[in-house]
C-alpha cells in the first residue's frame, strides 16, 4: 500500500513539472464539449441548448476513457526507459508499480471531470437528478475509467512502445466511444450496429450517468443501469487486472 | 579463495529457438570485481536479468549471499543493487526526488530516505543539480544519479550493466573511481563490459563469454598474457628505414613489418624486456624516433583470438 502510495506521487509530480500536459489533456475534452454542443446541437437534437444535456453526460464517459488510454502510454514510457526494471529489482509489492499508475490516473480524471462539469454548467447544463444520484454518477464515471485504465494497461505492456501504445489505445476506443450513445441516440444507427452500440459497456455507462443526472428514467431503471454499469466494470477489472500482472511479471 | 559472494550452476535460458544461456557456471568472491565480457547478444544481461530476479533461468541455479534468486527474490533483491544500460531514473524527477522515491521504495521512512539522497548526492558530486529536473542531466549525470539509485540501500552486491556505454572518457574515469571506491569498502560487483579497457580497469577476474557460454577466464593479465603488445614507431626521417630495420633485426625483434605509406614499423612485443631492448638498438644505431606507440590488443583482436570472430558479428 505504501509503496503504491510513493508511486501514485511520483506519477502525479509529472503533471506539476509538465503542466502542459496537463493542460493540454484537459482542453481537449473541453475542446470536444464546446464544438459538438454549438456545431452538432442544432443538427442533432433541435439546439444546441437542448443537446447539452445530452451530451455532457456522455462526453464525461467519453473523457474517463480517452483518459484511460494514458495509462498504458506511461506504463510503456517506464518500460521502455528501464524504471521498470529498477522497480522490479526493488523488494517492493508487485502490484504496486500497476496500482500507482492506475489510481494516480484515476485521480486526474477527478479533476478533469469537475472541471468538465463547470464547463457544462457556463453553457447551459443543469443537475436534474438529486445530489446523492450526481455522487453516484461520479463514482461510476470513476471507477469506468479506473476499469479501462487496466485494459489499457494491458495493451501498453504488451506492446512495450510508447507510439504503439498511443496508436493501439485509439484502436480500440474509438469505436466504443462513437459508437454508442454518447453524440446520438443508438436508435439513429443501422439495426446490425445498434446491437454493438445497445450493449456497449459504454453505453450502458452513458446511459446510467444521463438517468442519475437529468432524472431522465425511472428509479427502477436507472438502478438497473447503474448495476448494469457497475458489473462491467467489476467485469473488465476481474479480466484485466490479472492479465496486465502477468504481462509485468513477464515484462 | 574466499567466501563465494555470487555463484551460478549450469544456467540456461533461450527465447524461442535462441540459445542466450548455454550453461554457464560463475563464481563470484566477496568483495571482488568480476568483469563478464562479451560482444552484443553474447547473453551477458540475460545472466544479469536472471540474477537480479527480473527473469527466471530455465534451468540450472544460483545463488547470492546464499539466496537462491529464484526462491529467495524478495530477499535477494534486499542485498542487492542494479544499474542498468541506460540510465533507470525518471526524467520528470528531480535527481533528490528520484533518490528519495527509491529510498520509499525500500521503506526508508521519508526524513531516512531525504537524508540518504542528500549523502548519495554529495558522493556522486551531484548537489548542485540535486534540485533539477533529470531533463537538465548531462549522460554523465543520469549515470552517476542511475547508480547513485541503486545504492540508496547500500547493497552488499552491485549489478553493473555497461556501466559506461556511450559517456566521454571524463564521465567514464569518474564513474571508475566511484566504483573502485565502492570495492574498496567491501562491495562485490559484477560488471558487464564491451570494453577490453574497463573489465582491465576494474575487474580482479573476467570472464568471457560468447553464444551463452563461458569461454575464457582469468585474471586480466592472465587474459591479456595470451596476446601481445603491439609497439608502432614512427621514423623522423623516413630515409633511416632500412637501417633502422637492420638495428631491430640484430636486437631480436619479432614480427617486424614496415608500411611506407605510412612511414609506420610495427613489432609484435613477445618477449620481456623487448622494448627496452630495441628502443636502444635504435639509439646506439642514432636513428631519431618521431612517434613511439604501445598498443594494447583491443577487444576485436581478444575475440578474433578466442572465438575466431570478432566482437561486432
Amino acid at each position: 500500500m505504501s509503496d503504491m502510495l510513493v508511486l501514485v506521487e511520483r506519477n502525479l509530480l509529472k503533471y506539476v513539472r509538465l503542466p502542459q500536459l496537463l493542460i493540454f489533456s484537459t482542453i481537449q475534452p473541453v475542446m470536444f464539449l464546446l464544438l459538438f454542443t454549438y456545431v452538432f446541437g442544432g443538427a442533432i437534437k433541435g439546439g444546441s441548448s437542448s443537446y447539452i444535456n445530452f451530451l455532457l453526460p456522455g462526453i464525461l464517459v467519453q473523457t474517463a476513457v480517452f483518459g484511460a488510454i494514458q495509462t498504458g502510454v506511461g506504463l510503456a514510457e517506464d518500460l521502455s526507459k528501464g524504471l521498470i526494471d529498477r522497480f522490479r529489482s526493488l523488494p517492493m509489492a508487485r502490484s504496486a508499480v500497476l496500482a500507482g499508475r492506475t489510481v494516480a490516473d484515476m485521480l486526474r480524471n477527478i479533476f478533469v471531470v469537475v472541471l468538465m462539469f463547470g464547463v457544462g454548467y457556463l453553457i447551459g447544463f443543469r443537475l436534474v437528478g438529486s445530489i446523492s444520484d450526481a455522487i453516484s454518477a461520479f463514482a461510476i464515471l470513476l471507477l469506468f475509467g479506473f476499469a479501462f485504465s487496466w485494459i489499457s494497461a494491458t495493451i501498453g505492456l504488451a506492446v512495450k512502445n510508447v507510439e504503439t501504445a498511443q496508436v493501439a489505445g485509439f484502436v480500440w476506443v474509438f469505436p466504443l466511444v462513437f459508437a454508442s450513445s454518447i453524440f446520438v441516440p443508438v436508435e439513429t444507427m443501422p439495426t446490425w450496429l445498434q446491437h454493438f452500440a445497445q450493449n456497449s459497456p459504454v453505453t450502458i455507462t452513458v446511459n446510467a450517468v444521463r438517468a442519475l443526472t437529468l432524472n431522465s428514467a425511472s428509479a427502477v431503471d436507472t438502478a438497473r443501469l447503474a448495476l448494469e454499469s457497475f458489473a462491467w466494470i467489476a467485469l473488465i477489472l476481474a479480466i484485466f487486472m490479472p492479465l496486465a500482472v502477468l504481462l509485468y511479471r513477464r515484462s | 579463495m574466499g567466501v563465494a559472494s555470487i555463484t551460478t550452476k549450469r544456467i540456461k535460458k533461450h527465447f524461442g529457438r535462441v540459445q542466450a544461456l548455454a550453461g554457464v557456471d560463475l563464481t563470484i568472491e566477496k568483495g571482488t570485481v568480476l568483469g563478464l565480457l562479451g560482444p552484443n547478444g553474447a547473453g551477458k544481461t540475460t545472466l544479469i536479468r536472471i540474477l537480479t530476479t527480473l527473469m527466471q533461468p530455465d534451468e540450472g541455479g544460483a545463488q547470492i549471499e546464499g539466496y537462491d534468486v529464484v526462491e529467495k527474490a524478495d530477499a535477494v533483491r534486499e542485498i542487492i543493487g542494479l544499474a542498468g544500460q541506460y540510465a533507470a531514473v525518471d526524467e520528470n524527477l528531480t535527481g533528490r526526488e528520484n533518490l528519495i522515491m527509491v529510498g520509499r521504495l525500500y521503506h526508508l521512512s521519508r526524513a531516512e530516505a531525504a537524508a540518504r539522497a542528500t549523502e548519495l548526492l554529495i558522493q556522486f558530486d551531484l548537489e548542485a543539480a540535486a534540485d533539477r529536473v533529470l531533463k537538465t542531466y548531462s549522460g554523465g549525470m543520469r549515470r552517476r544519479l542511475d547508480l547513485a539509485a541503486s545504492l540508496v540501500n547500500r547493497p552488499p552486491v552491485l549489478f553493473l550493466d555497461e556501466p559506461t556505454t556511450g559517456l566521454d572518457p571524463q564521465s567514464r574515469l569518474a564513474l571508475w573511481k566511484i566504483i573502485r571506491e565502492l570495492v574498496d569498502d567491501g562491495t562485490t560487483v559484477l560488471l558487464t563490459t564491451q570494453y577490453l579497457e574497463e573489465a582491465d580497469a576494474l575487474a580482479h577476474r573476467i570472464v568471457v563469454i560468447d553464444h551463452g557460454q563461458v569461454i575464457a577466464s582469468g585474471t586480466p593479465a592472465e587474459l591479456k598474457s595470451t596476446l601481445v603488445d603491439i609497439l608502432e614507431l614512427h621514423l623522423m626521417d623516413i630515409g633511416q628505414i632500412n637501417k633502422a630495420t637492420a638495428a631491430l633485426r640484430a636486437a631480436g625483434a619479432d614480427g617486424l613489418q614496415t608500411d611506407l605509406a605510412e612511414q609506420r614499423i610495427t613489432i609484435s612485443l613477445t618477449a620481456p624486456g623487448m622494448l627496452q631492448k630495441v628502443i636502444r638498438s635504435l639509439d646506439v644505431a642514432g636513428i631519431e624516433l618521431a612517434d613511439l606507440t604501445v598498443r594494447h590488443p583491443t577487444l576485436d583482436e581478444v575475440f578474433l583470438k578466442l572465438t575466431g570472430h570478432t566482437a561486432q558479428s
